[in-house]
């Protein structure tokens, strides 16, 4: 009996059940949210959602686990081609079934990547994983009869079920669904970097020797980071394939792969919150600036490539002002206002803190 | 047999054109340890400039010294402004930052100069020449872009192994402190290092581009295929890179050759693999104890 209630607390830990929480809330937001917004920014937030489950994978392998990939657009293209191929020849399939199924094949494929990747560091792995960017979308474009060549597949879209009603509109379905796997997906790996492998993953990144005399088995860690990532990026692949309706090479270009490592390291390397905050830029700074350009009545060349320009302008500038990103920036900020104002356990609420608030009783 | 010719001859001028970007890649990853990746762009924009200097009137040579000496330039200006600054800061930022360099530079020349596709001419006749009674793969630009690349890495050899400024540049690169230590001006070093990479950079741009036509993101193969050979050859070595560049350049040619020219990319991969399994360092690394 004892024994039992034991195994009990220890699978429902105050962080797990803290992670369920916090997921559970932002699930309630987000449903609130979606059945606010239109059906194009029900689009948008499928996009950022599909983004926060690659990048979290991509910052548990390259900013937890040290690996870096400049190649995770080529593991979504796996898990997308997955998902397409199913929908192609059994169109009745369930949304879980396709997505569980895709994260399997691009996971057991990460297994062989993971295993090339243990034996490379810093550049060799980013030129590997570089090359691979570039290379597996050719495959597709080669074997025309499996994957569809340049044209692609066709995605069938998932319809919303009879319960919710005829008239449900489907992106805030699929909104739903992306969300949901966004949320499953944080709370696993939020709950897997709180226990033993967690410490390991990051263990080995800080210190491949003290970690191997530490007896952690460094290249099976590697290893596990990667297949985990590569899940990960299976998921968002196949969430992308449903979002964008058609699975093609020219989706799947090394900008997005370089888009990914960019979300991480704008959000703040290595935290899963950053992973999203990369992924609401992501998605959000570009409709901004087009938005922009636009409105200024700009010659087409300069209005079409302004968007590009500011993105690239706020990489270069973000990395010389703000190198820990955006959730590095918060976590100045939170700490500059605990300075002054004291910590107040339960008080201080986790958000933005106004700058130039005067502080209270001056 | 004629075939197999025909693919090394254009294996090898495609070669010399990833060896230099390899070169200029292994170079700024010397004195730096950074990887630019930025360079393809920066590349894209000198060529660009040359261009707009032909479309003014200026003769070839004229447009062709233009940009090099505007790579050089550019390479000074960005390690001195964007690169120092964040000198100290993890690897990665410095990955992201040549990232927004490169897409920055690729909206930026569409801005300036136009986004449609242009031709780039080449500064020798580009019809194969003529041996005997048949015509072979091999165009007079062709031979220049060989000796051009040549002329390149020899003066750079001169440069590095036989002169004293070439010499507290290796010191630089190989330790800082003691360097500065000794009195050498390190960040003029690091700077020189840069400009003379993109100034390589910048010579692979002109190059190719009579081949590839001139588009924003022209260079991004090239950058691709120039990263994979200096990795093959290892990023510390400087004869690795061009090694490895041209070793590139043979595989592309007759992968594309045999097999179609859409798996190119895809036989890249597994030579790059290939070699990294056995070599994870490429091939020209001097093997390491391990750090602890």
């Amino acid at each position: 009996m004892v024994a039992v209630r034991s195994r009990v607390d220890r699978l429902v830990s105050p962080t797990l059940s803290r992670h369920l929480l916090i997921a559970l809330a932002a699930a309630v937001v987000l449903l609130l949210l979606s059945a606010q917004i239109g059906a194009y920014d029900d689009y948008n937030l499928t996009a950022v959602a599909i983004f926060a489950v690659a990048a979290a994978g991509l910052t548990l392998l390259t900013g937890l686990n040290g690996q870096l990939s400049l190649g995770h657009g080529a593991l979504m293209a796996i898990g997308a081609y997955t998902a397409s191929l199913l929908l192609k020849d059994h169109r009745q399939f369930p949304v879980i079934v396709v997505l569980l199924i895709s994260v399997l094949s691009s996971g057991v494929i990460g297994i062989v990547f993971g295993y090339a990747a243990a034996r490379l560091r810093g550049p060799y792995l980013a030129g590997a994983t570089l090359t691979l960017a570039v290379a597996l979308p050719q495959v597709a474009t080669r074997y025309k009869s499996i994957f569809g060549g340049d044209t692609g597949l066709i995605v069938p879209p998932t319809a919303p079920p009879d319960w919710l009603g005829a008239d449900f509109p489907a992106e805030r379905w699929l909104a739903w669904i992306a969300v949901a796997a966004a949320l499953v997906t944080m709370v696993l790996l939020a709950n897997l970097l709180r226990n033993a492998p967690g410490r390991a993953f990051k263990a080995v990144r800080d210190n491949e020797a003290a970690a191997a005399l530490a007896g952690i088995d460094v290249a099976r860690t590697q290893v596990l980071a990667f297949v985990i990532s590569a899940a990960c990026a299976g998921l968002a692949g196949a969430l992308f394939a449903y979002w964008s309706g058609i699975t093609s090479p020219a989706g799947f270009s090394l900008s997005l792969s370089l888009q990914l490592i960019t979300a991480i390291v704008i959000g703040g390397l290595g935290s899963l919150a950053g992973a999203v905050w990369g992924s609401v830029v992501l998605v959000y700074v570009p409709l901004l600036t087009s938005g922009m350009a636009s409105t200024l009545k700009l010659p087409s060349s300069v209005a079409d490539n302004l968007p590009l320009a500011i993105y690239g302008g706020i990489l270069v500038i973000a990395m010389l002002v703000a190198p820990h990103g955006i959730q590095g920036a918060l976590g100045r900020i939170l700490a500059i206002g605990r300075a002054r104002w004291g910590h107040t356990p339960g008080g201080g609420q986790k958000g933005v803190v106004d700058w130039d608030d005067p502080a209270p009783g001056t | 047999m004629s075939r197999f010719f025909v693919l090394t001859l254009i294996g090898l001028t495609q070669g010399a054109i990833y060896a230099a970007m390899a070169l200029a890649l292994v170079m700024i990853w010397r004195a730096t340890k950074v990887i630019n990746f930025a360079q393809g762009a920066m590349a894209m924009f000198t060529t660009y400039l040359a261009l707009f200097a032909i479309d003014h009137g200026a003769p070839y040579w004229v447009a062709f010294a233009f940009a090099l000496l505007s790579g050089f330039l550019l390479g000074a200006v960005i390690e001195r402004v964007i690169v120092r600054p964040v000198e100290s800061a993890p690897p990665l930022n410095v990955v992201i930052l040549t990232l927004g360099l490169l897409l920055f530079l690729e909206a930026l020349a569409p801005m300036a100069f136009g986004g449609q596709i242009k031709s780039f001419p080449p500064a020798f006749s580009i019809v194969g020449l003529h041996v005997g009674n048949s015509q072979i793969a091999f165009s007079p630009f062709d031979a220049f872009t060989l000796g051009a690349v040549l002329a390149v890495m020899v003066l750079l050899l001169l440069l590095f192994q036989k002169t004293n400024l070439g010499l507290r540049m290796r010191a630089s690169a190989f330790n800082p402190e003691v360097s500065g230590l000794l009195g050498i001006r390190v960040g003029r070093m690091l700077t020189l290092g840069w400009a003379l990479a993109s100034l390589v950079g910048a010579l692979a741009g002109v190059l190719i581009a009579p081949s590839l036509l001139l588009y924003p993101t022209f260079m991004d193969d090239v950058l691709v295929f120039g990263f994979t050979g200096a990795v093959i050859g290892g990023l510390d070595s400087a004869v690795g890179a061009v090694v490895g560049g041209l070793l590139m350049g043979f595989a592309l040619s007759y992968v594309g050759g045999y097999f179609g020219s859409d798996l190119e990319t895809v036989g890249a991969l597994v030579i790059l693999v290939a070699v990294l399994m056995v070599r994870p360092r490429g091939l020209f690394a001097v093997q390491r104890l391990r750090q602890v």
